[in-house]
């Protein structure tokens, strides 16, 4: 499987796009398929201060439950309200639609322990 | 299903298979000091010689005459078709099916306990049920902890001692802290929860206000102004409710409670030594992923067929483990089929006529022993079927009366020191003039 090139990515399977100071945060195609139909997301409160590798959140499948790990500390400026409707973007379109909160980022070098798409292909392969 | 016990050699050919000489083996890994020792039990009996026994300890037993002991557990008529109905094979089996779609019944009457107590609270979701009151209340406080990110409980002296004890014990595993308030104690005083003390509680940190209604000593309390406290505190409000008294007071939503929880027991089930009942807890759709325990919500299925289904299973512990919304995923499911055989046959009109009589014999009650000068009402303001009244010397006159077959209510020194001397007196629909009469006749005798 093959992965934006444009991303970092975490072991906990979240990915990461930078533009600027600020990131947006969601969570891989390989960790949607391995949840199942999303039917739940719970989202990171406006505000809330994010740790690298510490829980921001929660999804939820039919089939099982995970918390969503941060991949890059940072506080949270935005959330993706339209997950709070509609959670299956998460399937259909988890690296655009589907993004889950946006941060300000607080340690640029945290990035520098994230993946690129072709480690983390060899990580999930 | 039959009971096939395992035969010696049956015995001989697992303990073969798994390579143990004895079965004391397979606890070989258990130190000898924490071992029970030998059993002293005693040698069969014939069943004639077991039914005697028995019979010899339950003569024990101390039945009163006359009662007007509540505290918590009240004495109500319960049709027989809430017996008939429970006792059903289909439904007496004890617990919730591991595979609980294929029992459509078992759900179907869940969903409707549900749709009951959702109409009886005024709140738009219910669980299954819970324990008890004790163990709802409980739930309902780290409910409140995980909806508000807060880690601090707020309760009012006038919910019941017994839930405050069990609140304690639930808050210290994860670390919740339990703030008590106290409730006005004074001579005539109003024997609510002090406004002044609710307001110097609640922080930015208290996750709720925890108020029951009618408060342990029977007392009304001004529910909209503590939800309102809680409200504009950033708190939630957790109404402890006495589920008869629905029939008759505003519904907890009307005060804008966001959970409510109850003891269900008055709703069909017997007394019993204290169990089995079953614990009501209802809240907003908004906040139903936090909350604890089973639910049982109606879908279609393929063909458009109307069905049962548990929903919302990943709050469950079998799903979420460590940090499921309770570790108590099960339900008290035949005790919510009482409940609702209960509602349904005594009906809203049946409800209200059941805490009508109850509040009228309370000032039956409280006029008799007035009048005959033997007590008084311990504090002022409304009430509703339970009563705090002051009884000189009360410790051992409620013993001499006990001695004659009448339970005088409850000590309420028992677990308030400030209030020596007092008797908390319930009545229901079944208490009869004569029981009102016989009991002021007894107080008088002991003066």
């Amino acid at each position: 499987m093959s992965y934006p090139d444009d991303l970092r990515y975490s072991k906990e399977h979240e990915w990461v796009r930078v533009e600027g100071s600020r990131a947006t945060i969601g969570i891989t195609s390989f960790a949607a398929d391995e949840l199942g139909d999303i039917v739940f997301v719970e989202l990171p409160e406006m505000g809330a201060a994010l740790t690298q590798f510490g829980t921001f959140g929660v999804v939820e499948s039919v089939k099982a439950v995970s918390d969503l790990f941060a991949p890059i500390s940072g506080e949270v400026v935005e959330v993706n309200e339209a997950l709070r409707d509609a959670p299956e973007l998460l399937n259909s379109d988890p690296f655009v639609e589907g993004w889950i909160a946006r941060v300000e980022l607080s340690d640029t070098s945290e990035l520098d322990s994230l993946m690129d798409a072709g480690a983390y292909a060899t990580e999930t392969g | 299903m039959t009971y096939s016990p395992h035969t010696d050699a049956d015995r001989a050919a697992m303990l073969k298979a798994i390579g143990v000489a004895l079965a004391d083996d397979l606890f070989a890994d258990i130190p000898a000091s924490v071992r029970a020792g030998r059993w002293e039990v005693p040698t069969p009996l014939v069943e004639q010689d077991v039914r005697a026994e028995l019979a010899r300890i339950a003569g024990h037993n101390r039945i009163p005459e006359v009662s007007f002991l509540g505290a918590g557990v009240y004495r109500h008529l319960i049709p027989s078709v809430v017996g008939e109905v429970i006792g059903r094979p289909e439904f007496s089996t004890a617990y919730t099916p591991y595979q609980p779609e294929v029992s459509q019944g078992t759900l179907q009457s869940i969903y409707e306990f549900q749709s009951l107590i959702c109409e009886l609270t005024g709140m738009e979701v219910a669980t299954a049920s819970h324990y008890d009151g004790a163990t709802a209340t409980a739930e309902a406080a780290l409910m409140a902890c995980r909806l508000t990110r807060r880690h601090r409980v707020a309760i009012s002296a006038g919910v019941n001692p017994d839930y405050r004890r069990v609140l304690e014990t639930y808050c210290s595993g994860p670390g919740v802290e339990v703030v008590t308030v106290p409730v006005d104690l004074g001579e005539g005083g109003s024997g609510t929860t002090d406004a002044g003390a609710v307001a110097a509680a609640l922080g930015d940190d208290v996750a709720c206000l925890i108020a029951a209604q009618p408060n342990f000593y029977g007392q009304l309390e001004p529910m909209r102004e503590l939800a309102d406290a809680a409200h504009g505190a950033g708190a939630l409000c957790v109404a402890v409710v006495e589920p008869t008294s629905l029939a008759i007071l505003e519904a907890p939503s009307e005060y804008e409670a966001d959970i409510v929880v109850a003891e269900g027991q008055p709703l069909g089930i017997p007394m019993s030594f204290g169990g089995p009942y079953v614990g009501l807890m209802a809240a907003r759709m908004a906040s139903v992923r936090q909350m604890p325990g089973r639910l049982v919500g109606a879908t279609r299925d393929a063909q458009g067929r109307k069905g049962y289904v548990l929903t919302l299973q990943a709050r469950e512990q079998h799903i979420r483990r460590e940090k499921a919304a309770s570790n108590i995923c099960t339900n008290q499911a035949l005790m919510a089929l009482a409940a609702t055989a209960y509602l349904t046959a005594v009906g809203p009109q049946g409800l209200r006529e059941v805490a009508e009589l109850g509040m009228t014999q309370a000032r039956h009650l409280v006029a008799a022993l007035t009048d005959a000068g033997v007590a008084e009402r311990r504090f002022s303001g409304p009430y509703l079927t339970e009563v705090a009244v002051r009884l000189p010397d009360a410790a051992r006159r409620h013993a001499v009366l006990a001695e004659q077959g009448i339970v005088a209510g409850y000590l309420l020194a028992r677990d308030e020191p400030a209030l020596a001397d007092t008797l908390l007196l319930a009545a229901t629909e079944l208490t009869t003039d004569a029981e009102i009469e016989r009991l002021v006749v007894a107080l008088k005798e002991t003066a």
